[in-house]
């Protein structure tokens, strides 16, 4: 091999060393023929905040939500680009900062971007056509009635024609008019149509897209030691060693944490560690074993604080023939976004700019203005696309800690956690109990009561309100908080993602008590709930969807009638205004339990993007499994019990099962869809490896359980 | 010609030296996968290889393909596989090196190529159609 191809190297006096990148053939930035795609105009025309028409009849749409990967920065300019009518191969996409001016809820998160995006997104696209309608028409002189559009054309009277590029100026200078019609869904041209990822091919050939690939001039790099425990109180360090290594500029003490400035991250990283640290604590740190004994406690403490209360559930179970009680537990679980926690800030005297991976970049920038003491109008927020958010993003701790770094220092600082620093500076799901309680009496459900105990608290006003709530006249839902100095907050479905497994288990426990089948009896209780929804509005779900949504599973999922070697598990569960069936498919190797094959069946509505919509769908049913079987987080004297991949097992390739997905068909307004299939994956696995070995799961995760294993 | 320290990371060197940020950083400790590249065509991870333990030719993500059109890369864009999208550099770099090795694999050998790639977004399904597509091309 001709070694002039390898990288040459040359001892520096430093000690570092001297590279010839000769060796990085294979390395070399792409050329840009991928991004020119489309020519760019001469003239930009604004029409409005979110939209631009070039003179060559290319369009550039704002994206104005975060994008943490549920393809928000494809689904929504489809929006306006339907009621705009163009031609969808014309239009860029770019992503727009925090404009709060022109913007409503530039936030992600809890799947309400396309659902509440909807409507106000097709009409700024339909009123921006019909003052482009409108500025043709005067200048034909006719009845803008008159004329039509197609794909960026608009056509008027006889041979009239002319492109939205050509009328764009005239049609800026127009009146904006109100109540514009909008499409009727048969007449869609992309929504409902498959739209590739506009970020593709920056995706796929490494360009600089990411917070943490953010570059700018004279920044400097930041890693932040923090206490190792929670509600440790940092007391004296040493950095002696660190001041001395290659690249670091400065080390700076701030709120009990410790920041290391240095030309690069690695430098950064390696003098962090080198750092020693003294830290106390005022009360006993917290550890797992307590918490579990404090949750069990709460699980039958009496409360008269009902979340949601109906008829008499005391009567009920008095009067039952049986009562089936059953305790779920769950641990922690972190977010585990592959790309670690990052962000630029860059302080100065007259402004302050803020750059990076967000889902909730308004509450950032009112919470820095505090920290800075600045007004929020000299602060300039702009999101990056985010390598996974699932809640962890919604937070913006590390946007406050660069901004405070920086304002320190008085240098543009690029913060970034390590996957360590990621891990165990968390806001984690917290760790919950549930026990559910039921009565049977002459072969009917008559009473539920759902008790919550939860580190910090995790049920949510909604929530009483989903099924079973009006499926069984007599119901309580209670929620006891634990108190804890662990950061917890939104994990990917919140206040759900564990309590679906919980109540999907049960309900199917309490099907084969009854004798029932698991679907029959989920069938029956969802007919009960229909008159009581058609009059009680507080309740969430709407019954008959969610029965379709069960029967079209069971019908694709071949229910009843499986092979005699594989296992099915019934799971339903609304959550996100999106009704969610799923059948799992169990089989076993060696006596041990595999998912072989999930059927998933979603009634979101109109579908907005179908190719994109399949993948939110998978992903959270692989998400949901994964969690599930393997995802666990634990606690001792304040420390957690992981902190990287080698101690904290993630799903991979192999274990991902197939997944089948359908969409009911539906007129319906569009709903989110980047949690609801979550949710329902860990009852339905749980209820097919029951079926499969006869053994009952109450726990998370289920490797831990010697059932499992079987 | 860059300076740096003999035990930094081939991936930092990259990403803070040479601006070639495709190749990310996920764990540091090549459990996840983010930060494949290719080291005379096989996939290795190069999070915790210091730069002084480098004897071969590196290829990265930047460097797979001229235009941004290697097999693997327009089976991505066909699949329309990535959802965040943070880990997709790194999934191609290892479906590369499997094809390269192996033109044909079967299922079993793509999920055992694939097995120190995480995705956690769960995109492996599209993943795995992909590289399916790719080794037909």
């Amino acid at each position: 091999m001709d070694r002039r191809h390898f990288f040459k190297l040359s001892s520096a006096a430093s000690g570092g060393m001297v590279l010839g990148f000769s060796f990085l053939l294979g390395c070399k930035q792409p050329q840009e023929v991928i991004e020119a795609a489309l020519e760019l105009p001469n003239k930009w025309t604004e029409l409005n905040a979110f939209l631009e028409i070039g003179d060559n009849g290319v369009v550039r749409i704002f994206s104005v939500n975060p994008e943490i990967g549920q393809n928000i920065k494809t689904s929504m300019p489809m929006l306006i680009a339907e009621e705009l009518d163009v031609d969808w191969k014309k239009v860029i996409v770019e992503q727009a900062g925090l404009d709060t001016d022109n913007f409503k809820r530039q936030v992600a998160g809890g799947c309400q971007s396309i659902r509440q995006a909807w409507e106000p997104l097709r009409k700024v696209g339909a009123t921006a056509r019909q003052i482009l309608v409108n500025a043709a028409a005067r200048k034909w002189e006719i009845d803008p009635k008159d004329c039509k559009t197609k794909e960026g054309i608009i056509y008027g009277t006889e041979d009239l024609q002319i492109s939205y590029g050509e009328i764009a100026e005239a049609a800026a200078e127009e009146e904006i008019p109100e109540n514009v019609e909008l499409k009727k869904a048969a007449d869609f041209q992309i929504i409902g149509k498959s739209k590739k990822n506009v970020d593709l091919d920056k995706i796929l050939t490494g360009k600089s897209l990411f917070g943490i690939d953010t570059k700018k001039p004279n920044m400097a790099y930041a890693s932040v030691l923090r206490p190792p425990a929670f509600d440790q109180e940092l007391v004296d360090y040493d950095d002696s060693k660190a001041k001395a290594m290659s690249g670091v500029q400065e080390i700076i003490s701030f709120k009990n944490k410790i920041a290391v400035i240095a030309d690069s991250n690695w430098q950064a990283i390696k003098a962090k560690k080198s750092i020693v640290a003294n830290y106390k604590a005022e009360s006993e740190l917290e550890s797992t074993e307590e918490h579990d004994l404090a949750l069990r406690k709460l699980l039958d403490k009496p409360s008269k604080n009902f979340m949601r209360h109906d008829g008499d559930v005391a009567k009920a179970f008095s009067e039952a023939d049986t009562v089936l009680e059953r305790i779920y537990e769950s641990p922690f679980l972190p977010h585990n976004c592959l790309e670690p926690m990052n962000f630029f800030a860059d302080v100065q005297t007259d402004k302050v700019y803020l750059e990076g991976p967000i889902q909730t970049p308004a509450w950032a920038r009112s919470r820095v203005a505090k920290i800075l003491e600045r007004d929020e109008k000299e602060i300039e927020v702009q999101m990056t696309r985010m390598g996974g958010g699932f809640g962890r993003r919604l937070y913006g701790d590390f946007s406050d800690e660069a901004a405070e770094i920086s304002k320190l220092t008085g240098k543009p600082i690029q913060l970034l956690f390590t996957r360590e620093d990621d891990m165990t500076a968390g806001t984690y799901r917290p760790a919950i109990k549930y026990k559910i309680e039921a009565s049977i009496k002459d072969d009917k459900v008559t009473g539920y009561r759902l008790t919550e105990a939860a580190v910090n608290g995790n049920m949510y006003d909604l929530i009483p309100n989903f099924f079973p709530a009006g499926a069984i006249p007599n119901l309580e839902v209670i929620g006891h908080p634990l108190e804890s100095k662990i950061t917890t907050g939104a994990w990917r479905a919140p206040y759900t993602n564990f309590l679906a497994f919980a109540e999907q288990s049960f309900f199917d426990e309490l099907a084969q008590l009854l004798k029932k089948d698991e679907i029959e009896l989920r069938l029956e209780l969802l007919e009960q709930a229909i008159p009581v929804a058609e009059k009680d509005e507080k309740i969430e779900y709407e019954p008959q969807r969610m029965q379709a949504c069960i029967r079209m599973a069971a019908d694709k999922a071949n229910w009843g009638s499986a092979a005699s070697d594989e296992y099915q598990g019934i799971s339903a569960y609304y959550s996100h205004n999106t009704h969610v069936a799923e059948i799992a498919t169990v089989v076993l190797e060696d006596q041990s339990p595999i998912v072989k094959k999930i059927v998933c069946v979603v009634d979101c509505g109109i579908v907005v993007n179908p190719d994109a919509a399949i993948n939110q769908i998978q992903g959270g049913i692989i998400d949901g499994m994964g969690h599930a079987m393997f995802g666990d987080l634990s606690f001792e004297n304040g420390k957690p019990s992981a902190s990287n991949f080698h101690q904290y097992r993630l799903i991979r390739n192999s274990e991902a099962p197939e997944i089948e997905v359908h969409f009911i068909e539906s007129s319906v307004d569009p709903t989110g869809l980047g949690e609801p299939s979550l949710p329902p994956a860990g009852g339905a696995i749980a209820n097919a490896i029951f079926k499969a070995t006869g053994r009952r799961l109450y726990k998370q995760p289920f490797v831990q359980q010697a059932e499992f294993l079987g | 010609m860059v300076k740096v320290d003999k035990d930094t990371p081939l991936l930092w060197v990259l990403r803070d030296e040479l601006d070639l940020v495709g190749t990310k950083y996920g764990c540091g400790i090549g459990q996840c996968g983010a930060c494949t590249v290719h080291l005379d065509g096989k996939a290795i991870r190069s999070c915790a290889l210091p730069i002084s333990a480098i004897s071969g030719a590196i290829t990265t993500i930047e460097g797979l393909s001229e235009k941004g059109d290697h097999p693997v890369q327009e089976a991505w864009k066909e699949h329309d596989v990535p959802q965040c999208g943070y880990c997709q550099t790194g999934q191609m770099m290892s479906a590369a090196a499997l094809l390269k090795k192996n033109p044909s694999p079967s299922d079993q050998e793509i999920k055992n190529a694939m097995q120190g790639n995480i995705c956690r977004c769960g995109t492996y399904l599209k993943i795995n159609a992909a590289i399916k597509t790719a080794s037909k091309a």
